[in-house]
């Protein structure tokens, strides 16, 4: 039985409080496996000044759950929780947090791994890089196809 | 009626978040819908829609172009992802 979160908002969020409200749901978490990720300076444009981020609002939330239930399904997890943030973002911005509990930290560290590669390739949504040169919209990668096709074999 | 949207970069070609369509009878899959949206738009939304790089969602999963609609659906077509 595991506790399954997710959430979509504009607003930073603080990633020590996040571990926390992890840690504190269960009290035989053992691991907490956590990723961060953040805008980059540098796209495709060159230097970027800002990250627009947007997602289709019902389906977003829907599909990250369901990669923290196969997740579940898979590893012997306590908890798990994803906040994704929207909108304008600048270089050095938190976009991303996935967090994971566990008993111990094989499972942990899995099932963390295997939500961010399955939220690449599945969560609704698009970046586009705005830079002085101009805009560009940012290309799916074929690298994180692979990454979320090799939970597969 | 069946409601469409259009997200990311698609959603720019097209000039166009959301729209409703009136359900006729030949409207009987997804693809149906992507035909009705081609003789709406002409061929500037033709290239875009017919891409095969291009996801279908029905009432928020991921479907192939055969799938059944039905009245009251919501059906998105968007471009691959990229979050995280």
């Amino acid at each position: 039985m595991s506790a399954l979160d997710v959430v979509i908002q504009r607003d930073d969020f603080d990633v020590e409080q996040l571990q926390g409200m992890l840690q504190s749901a269960s009290t035989d978490a053992g691991a907490i496996a956590s990723f961060t990720g953040y805008v980059r300076e540098g796209g495709d444009l060159g230097q970027l000044t800002e990250l627009e981020l947007e997602h289709y609002p019902g389906m977003t939330e829907k599909a990250i759950t369901e990669v923290l239930e196969e997740a579940a399904s898979r590893w012997n997890i306590l908890g798990a929780r994803v906040i994704h943030r929207v909108g304008s973002l600048r270089p050095g911005d938190k976009i991303v947090w996935v967090g994971v509990s566990a008993s111990h930290r094989g499972d942990a560290f899995a099932a963390c791994e295997f939500a961010m590669d399955y939220l690449k390739t599945r969560a609704p949504f698009w970046k586009k890089e705005i830079a002085a040169e101009g805009a560009q919209w940012v290309s799916a990668r074929e690298s994180d196809n692979r990454r979320a096709r090799r939970w597969n074999s | 009626m069946i409601t469409v949207r259009f997200f990311g970069s698609l959603r720019e070609q097209l000039g166009s978040s959301e729209l409703q369509l009136d359900r006729s009878p030949e409207m009987e899959s997804v693809r149906d819908v992507r035909t009705a949206l081609v003789d709406l738009g002409g061929e500037a939304w033709q290239s875009a829609l017919e891409s095969n790089a291009l996801i279908t969602a029905l009432n928020h999963r991921v479907v192939d172009l055969d799938t059944s609609v039905a009245d009251g659906d919501e059906l998105a077509f968007y471009p691959p992802v990229t979050g995280g």
